[in-house]
């Protein structure tokens, strides 16, 4: 099954090498990866999407590094997830009209329109970005690029991690709790996933 | 404070003065390294300091990495060893990773080309931190001067606290030569650092109860109760519940083996009762080992009458090898003086004399104490001599290498103290020995240091002599456990490959005359009648001894579990190969 991780990661030179290193040495396949800014300045915030049964102990082990900040499994948490996606398909005339319905339907935009090309984006729950590609695919899908997703569990944030400006006293962390207490967050008042 | 002071405490620094500075602020004594181009400016700085600040010169930065590791796991304090860039840093690769395996707190400082060149191939450039990644606690590539001050006492606390291990700092040379006025007053800001803990409340009272209802009980301890200083606390807990105490590998040292509450070491080359015990055990307190499967054999056999109690210090230790019903993430030190207080008075009398009475079944049918029909040298006639001897004369260090030779190095020497038995355990880095001995030697100056080491290890790393003799370390002693082969992969084929002896025949110089061309006193040994003089003669003599000690070259270590399965599946004699 696949396992969505989320971590905090101070924002090095070196820091994701070291994180992806962990799941290399494993031989496990990173089925997506995105890390950007977070609301901390100087802290990104890394998704990270692996097919593999069994995680804990990598999850344990990317704790370990000095760098990373938090980690937590969020796949039985209520989450959103959203990814983008830029599609550039062959668009003659006799298919743009169609094109422009299915960018409506799936609420994509188109971004440019050239010389018998057209470059659509798309963001949105990843098995519905994977279902747009889908029906873009008879057009000619002529380049595809896929963001990678990004996710968040629902709900207010644990007190520590939503004050924390990475100071130690404040800085919430997997093994507080010990081994028998995982970490969890808390997705109060959420309805369910919204990842299909 | 003098005007004239003030303005030269003021004033600029290069990179290379403000590491010697931070070394030396960091309570460091000795460093072990080789020079190079890429970290001249450091050596060039270094000389200034020199009365402060000592530099052993090795024959090779895989020695000066052992050395800087035997001085840490002797003396608890922090090994540092330095070489250059490109090969100087990827010969330390094998150090760096010996002291990851075995959590022995070690700065690795190697000089690094010039920022500008950075990434270009240039001469001798390697980009040795990111390939150290898996096996560093943490690592540094510093270009900036001004960063140096903060990046040592990071590196420095780092490498010494929690779960101990090695620390890589790379500096380019521009950043040893540019100048910088240091700011010394920085505080640590490690945000994503875990500190180590006494362990969770809820968890120790899980363990408490278990202990207070346990039948039988074990405790096994790990090399966390010697590197936390728990070896007090370990004793105290043990004569209050009088349970059972089996110490690993590392953990040689951490209760004393003529206690009567000792029982020995467990695992693949541990003790048959030791082993049955593990696998009829109801409680097994783990304090600081991390279930190695050398200890473990097949893992999913492994105690399987037993509800686990894990205390370790890096929580990602725990669940992994073995599951662990209580998980305690802490400092053995901090989590036993915790449990000492409300630990119930127990008595284990009745499973402990079950343990012995299969220790008197076992140990002595064991065919290793049995001697054949030779008049050849037995390994185990030198372990008996060094085993009395270490043990009247005490203030020793024995420092082993990897294969045969250390395991009965385990077996056969009565370890009483902690940091008095040092070994590669987790990496088993031949070639560890004899560089080990030269940090150990600086480290206790006073103790005399065995080196126990085969003929094939002695030879991956012997120019490491000539250090000794340069540095006058004369308290090292090296017993060379020669058979002409390497001797554990040779048993492997003896046992399970049907005697294919595939590249394990070995031959070697003359080792008495090669110690003595380095100017160290060499002895050779062949007759059993001739060990106690050999070993007495070495202690008492002022200066470095190597004793070839020509044993019997077909001898086999037992116990043995082979690999992969059940430690309760013990082989004990040739017989039963």
């Amino acid at each position: 099954m696949q396992h969505t991780l989320i971590a905090l990661l101070q924002d090095r030179p070196g820091v994701l090498n070291r994180a992806v290193s962990l799941f290399r040495r494993r031989g496990f396949n990173i089925a997506s990866l995105a890390v950007g800014q977070s609301e901390i300045p100087g802290v990104s915030r890394m998704t990270l999407v692996v097919d593999r049964e069994h995680v804990e102990q990598v999850v344990k082990q990317l704790d370990r590094l000095i760098e990373v900040l938090a980690v937590h499994d969020i796949t039985h948490e209520r989450t959103v997830e959203q990814e983008t996606c830029l599609v550039k398909v062959t668009a003659t005339s006799p298919s743009l009209a169609e094109l422009v319905s299915i960018a409506a339907e799936s609420r994509a935009r188109i971004v440019d329109v050239s010389a018998a090309v057209m470059i659509l984006v798309l963001t949105d729950a990843p098995a519905r970005v994977a279902v747009f590609v889908e029906r873009l695919r008879p057009f000619g899908v002529l380049e595809l690029i896929r963001s990678g997703r990004i996710a968040m569990a629902l709900g207010a944030p644990p007190a520590g991690l939503a004050r924390q400006n990475g100071s130690p006293e404040t800085t919430h962390r997997a093994t507080d709790r010990g081994p028998s207490h995982p970490y969890h967050w808390q997705a109060d008042g959420a309805s369910d996933t919204e990842a299909a | 404070m003098s005007a004239e002071t003030t303005a030269r405490l003021t004033a600029q620094r290069t990179g290379a003065q403000i590491m010697c500075e931070a070394l030396i602020r960091e309570g460091v004594e000795v460093m072990f390294g080789i020079p190079g181009g890429a970290i001249m400016p450091f050596y060039h700085a270094m000389y200034e300091y020199r009365d402060r600040l000592r530099h052993v010169l090795c024959r090779h930065e895989q020695g000066a990495g052992h050395a800087a590791e035997g001085y840490a796991r002797a003396s608890g304090r922090v090994g540092v060893c330095v070489g250059t860039s490109g090969p100087g840093a990827t010969n330390l690769v094998t150090p760096i990773a010996n002291a990851w395996m075995d959590s022995t707190p070690l700065i690795a400082i190697t000089g690094q080309v010039s920022s500008a060149v950075l990434g270009t191939d240039a001469f001798q450039e390697t980009d040795i931190t990111g390939i150290t990644i898996p096996i560093t606690k943490h690592s540094y590539l510093v270009a900036d001067v001004r960063e140096l001050p903060r990046v040592f006492r990071e590196a420095f606390h780092i490498a010494s606290t929690g779960r101990q291990g090695p620390v890589l700092i790379d500096v380019t040379k521009d950043a040893q030569q540019a100048r910088a006025v240091p700011e010394w007053n920085v505080s640590l800001h490690l945000p994503g650092y875990h500190e180590p803990s006494e362990g969770e409340h809820e968890a120790l009272s899980r363990a408490l109860r278990l202990l207070a209802l346990a039948r039988k009980p074990l405790i096994m301890a790990g090399s966390g109760v010697i590197q936390s200083g728990a070896v007090g606390e370990l004793r105290a807990f043990a004569e209050r519940t009088g349970f059972p105490v089996i110490t690993t590998l590392h953990g040689l040292g951490a209760f004393p083996e003529d206690h009567p509450l000792s029982i020995g070491m467990p695992g693949m080359h541990g003790w048959v009762h030791v082993n049955r015990a593990l696998q009829e055990c109801d409680v097994l307190f783990n304090i600081g080992g991390r279930f190695d499967d050398r200890v473990t054999g097949k893992a999913s056999t492994f105690a399987p009458q037993a509800q686990i109690i894990h205390v370790d210090i890096d929580a990602s230790e725990i669940g992994k090898v073995v599951r662990a019903d209580v998980g305690i993430v802490g400092d053995a030190r901090l989590v036993l003086r915790g449990m000492l207080d409300v630990m119930p008075q127990r008595d284990a009398r009745d499973w402990l004399a079950h343990i012995r009475e299969m220790q008197a079944i076992h140990q002595h049918r064991q065919a290793y104490l049995r001697r054949p029909e030779t008049a050849q040298l037995m390994p185990h006639d030198v372990y008996a001599v060094l085993n009395r001897v270490l043990n009247a004369r005490g203030g020793y260090r024995v420092v082993t290498d990897v294969g045969q030779h250390q395991m009965w190095a385990a077996q056969l020497i009565d370890w009483q103290r902690p940091r008095t038995h040092l070994t590669s355990g987790g990496a088993g880095t031949m070639g560890f020995a004899v560089p080990a001995a030269m940090g150990a030697a600086i480290a206790c100056p006073d103790d005399t240091i065995w080196v126990v080491v085969g003929d094939g290890g002695f030879q991956m790393t012997n120019q490491e002599l000539a250090t000794i003799c340069q540095e006058g370390l004369r308290n090292i002693k090296v017993a060379i456990i020669n058979n002409g082969y390497l001797g554990m992969v040779r048993q492997w084929q003896e046992l399970f490959e049907n005697r294919r002896y595939s590249g394990t025949p070995l031959s070697g110089p003359d080792f008495a005359r090669l110690a003595e061309a380095y100017g160290v006193r060499g002895l050779t040994i062949a007759h059993a009648a001739d060990v106690e003089c050999a070993v007495t003669d070495a202690w008492e003599h002022d200066g470095p001894v190597v004793i070839d000690f020509q044993v019997e070259r077909e001898v086999n270590v037992f116990p043995i579990v082979p690999q992969g399965r059940s430690i309760g599946e013990m082989i004990t004699s040739e017989a039963e190969a």
